[in-house]
């Protein structure tokens, strides 16, 4: 098994609006390997770009704040860092690119003004030489051609994947180790979309960084991830290496998000999708908090709050209904509820 | 293959159009904000190179040649201690514009300052000086700079500060409220998310991208402090005689208004035409720089 680089433990997220405390995620607990992809996927408002925030502290405060749990990076508890030291973190050892390429550059400054800066932030020893040197080693390594008319150019000339590209450049200018990846295919059309994830792959392997993909989108799950997290309603709801999501999903939440998967090789006039809608976060405050939308919702999901139970093959699901001689018990407390 | 070389080259021309560049493509399609400009440059050079221009001294006295209507000898006349009002004016052309142009500068600097601390850190900071700011632009404006010119003393570089001081919260309030809506821009977030200080992004990302209103308001701004500077001459608390302010030349003409009325016409009507073009171009730029503008 390879090194755990970035841990998250019992992450809670906190938002205090007008109508009170509203945990956006809670019991956050995954972490990510040396060099894997891993996907998180959900719904919009299951908590996938809180808890990447959160990793960056990045969310905004106030209203939001890291209530509890850990984010262990190499050892050291990011949770607990005052933005100076994560100014240093961040862009060096955890980088973040976003789902909207037109809006992530300043439309004022060259790109090429862009790029040596991010440089320069956490190499503030070089010269200015060095910078475009590396700012255009970073542009071929991404992709873009022309490398040097590029950097003269305003982001409003370039189109949206390369602008995805140039943003993808600036957040592994300094080598980060974990690069957290927000929907950045969601604002692009199909065909560049799959070069980006290409590249992206392409990268985390030449570069060995990891990769935490957030989407909604099951088909660039299914494309490029390793081991995929299924997030519902502010919770972990399954997470399991790629192939088992798929095969052998164990949450009703995941099959029901796999069968709302339009099939090609059958024709249906309506597409299939669950009924009901995400609950507001902190809504539910015991139970299951799909128990209203499941199928298979019993009296002990409305009045117990199912914990993660973990499976064998790395494979760990939010349900009652796993199959009891499926758990791996290794420690009492972890299934007790 | 002569014509894709041309295409080249043209492709090459539009390439790296910076946003300043375009704003000042779509400010030359406008003849009256062109016009603007031509009267505000005109009067630039006036002042620059008023000495040169001007055929006799600021205050060469000719008491035989009193109130002299208009003639090829002042071709604006002479007033009542027979000085050309010719050379005044293009004189007092130095006086309006180093205030217009150094009491906005001034304003616009400490406005600005005040206004991306509130609109940046909110908070208490932001109440504090948002109010100050209210209570400021509650009084009028002539009167608060009267107020503050007591409290310094009448002289042209007090009158300067006062119209400074009375257009800060105009120019606060402006960049605080650009400032709220840039900060949450992506492109700032992004700025975080790869390590840059607070500082850095305040002036090399949230300024830069907040001074297209700045600028525009800025160059009506001059136009208005021009106009104060004068009434605060005319009201014999700005510049000090002998200076060649126009306001205080239409304050001195004031009580010979019948009998020589080209004593107040022509210092009046230089205050005219030096705000208009501040403000034809001040429009022009609105128009050129403003993106709502643009439909």
């Amino acid at each position: 098994m390879r090194k755990k680089l970035l841990e998250i433990r019992g992450l809670k997220t906190t938002f205090f609006t007008d109508d009170g405390q509203i945990p956006a995620v809670e019991d956050i607990d995954f972490s990510v390997h040396e060099g894997e992809i891993l996907g998180i996927v959900g719904e919009s408002g299951s908590g996938k770009s809180v808890t990447s925030l959160s990793i960056m502290g990045l969310i905004p405060s106030p209203p939001g704040k890291i209530t509890g749990g850990q984010i262990l990076l190499d050892g050291k508890n990011l949770a607990a860092f005052t933005d100076k030291q994560m100014q240093k973190i961040r862009g060096k050892d955890v980088a973040m690119i976003f789902q909207e390429p037109m809006t992530s550059l300043n439309p004022l400054f060259t790109i090429g003004d862009q790029l040596k800066e991010a440089i320069l932030i956490h190499n503030p020893k070089w010269s200015k030489k060095e910078a475009f040197a590396r700012a255009i080693e970073i542009m071929k390594l991404v992709g873009l051609p022309r490398a040097e008319e590029l950097l003269k150019d305003y982001p409003h000339q370039l189109s949206g994947g390369m602008r995805q590209r140039v943003m993808i450049a600036m957040a592994l200018v300094c080598d980060p180790k974990v690069l957290i990846a927000d929907e950045p295919t969601t604002a692009l059309d199909v065909t560049i979309q799959a070069q980006i994830l290409q590249l992206m792959k392409d990268l985390n392997k030449r570069l060995n960084t990891a990769v935490l993909l957030i989407t909604h989108d099951l088909g660039v799950v299914a494309e490029t991830c390793e081991r995929v997290i299924v997030m519902y309603a502010g919770q972990i709801v399954e997470e399991a290496p790629i192939h088992d999501i798929f095969t052998n999903p164990k949450h009703p939440y995941t099959q029901g998000l796999i069968k709302s998967v339009p099939d090609m090789r059958y024709k249906k006039d309506n597409l299939y999708s669950i009924p009901g809608s995400v609950p507001k976060p902190g809504f539910i405050k015991v139970g299951c908090r799909f128990a209203s939308r499941c199928e298979f919702a019993m009296e002990r999901c409305l009045q117990e709050t199912p914990p993660l139970f973990e499976m064998s093959g790395q494979h760990k699901s939010r349900c009652f209904l796993v199959d009891e001689q499926e758990v791996v018990h290794h420690d009492e407390s972890v299934i007790e509820s | 293959m002569a014509g894709t070389a041309d295409i080249r080259k043209e492709a090459a021309q539009n390439r790296a159009v910076g946003p300043w560049k375009e704003g000042w493509r779509s400010f030359k399609k406008s003849k009256i904000s062109l016009a603007g400009a031509g009267i505000v440059i005109f009067f630039i050079v006036l002042a620059v190179f008023g000495p040169l221009i001007a055929p006799q001294g600021i205050n060469e006295q000719d008491l035989t040649k009193r109130l002299l209507a208009p003639s090829s000898e002042h071709w604006f006349g002479t007033d009542d201690f027979g000085r050309d009002i010719f050379s005044r004016i293009i004189h007092g052309a130095r006086i309006s514009l180093w205030v217009g142009f150094f009491s906005v500068i001034l304003s616009v600097v400490v406005g600005s300052l005040l206004g991306i601390i509130a609109g940046y850190y909110g908070k208490w900071i932001d109440t504090i000086i948002s109010r100050v700011f209210d209570i400021m632009l509650a009084f009028p404006s002539i009167l608060l700079a009267i107020a503050v010119v007591a409290v310094l003393g009448p002289s042209l570089q007090n009158a300067l500060i006062a119209i400074a001081i009375i257009n800060i919260p105009n120019f606060g309030r402006l960049i605080r409220s650009k400032v709220l809506s840039v900060k949450e821009e992506e492109y700032i977030v992004a700025a975080k998310a790869i390590g840059m200080r607070d500082i850095r992004i305040l002036f090399s990302h949230i300024l830069p991208n907040s001074m297209t209103p700045v600028i525009v308001q800025g160059t009506l701004a001059i136009a208005t402090a021009i106009i104060e500077a004068a009434a605060l001459g005319f009201l014999g608390l700005g510049a000090q005689a002998p200076a060649p302010e126009w306001g205080k030349m239409l304050a001195d003409a004031r009580i010979y208004l019948l009998n020589a009325p080209w004593t107040m016409i022509f210092p009046g009507l230089a205050i005219m035409l030096t705000v208009l073009g501040f403000n034809l171009m001040g429009d022009g730029l609105r128009d050129a720089l403003d993106p709502k503008m643009k439909s």
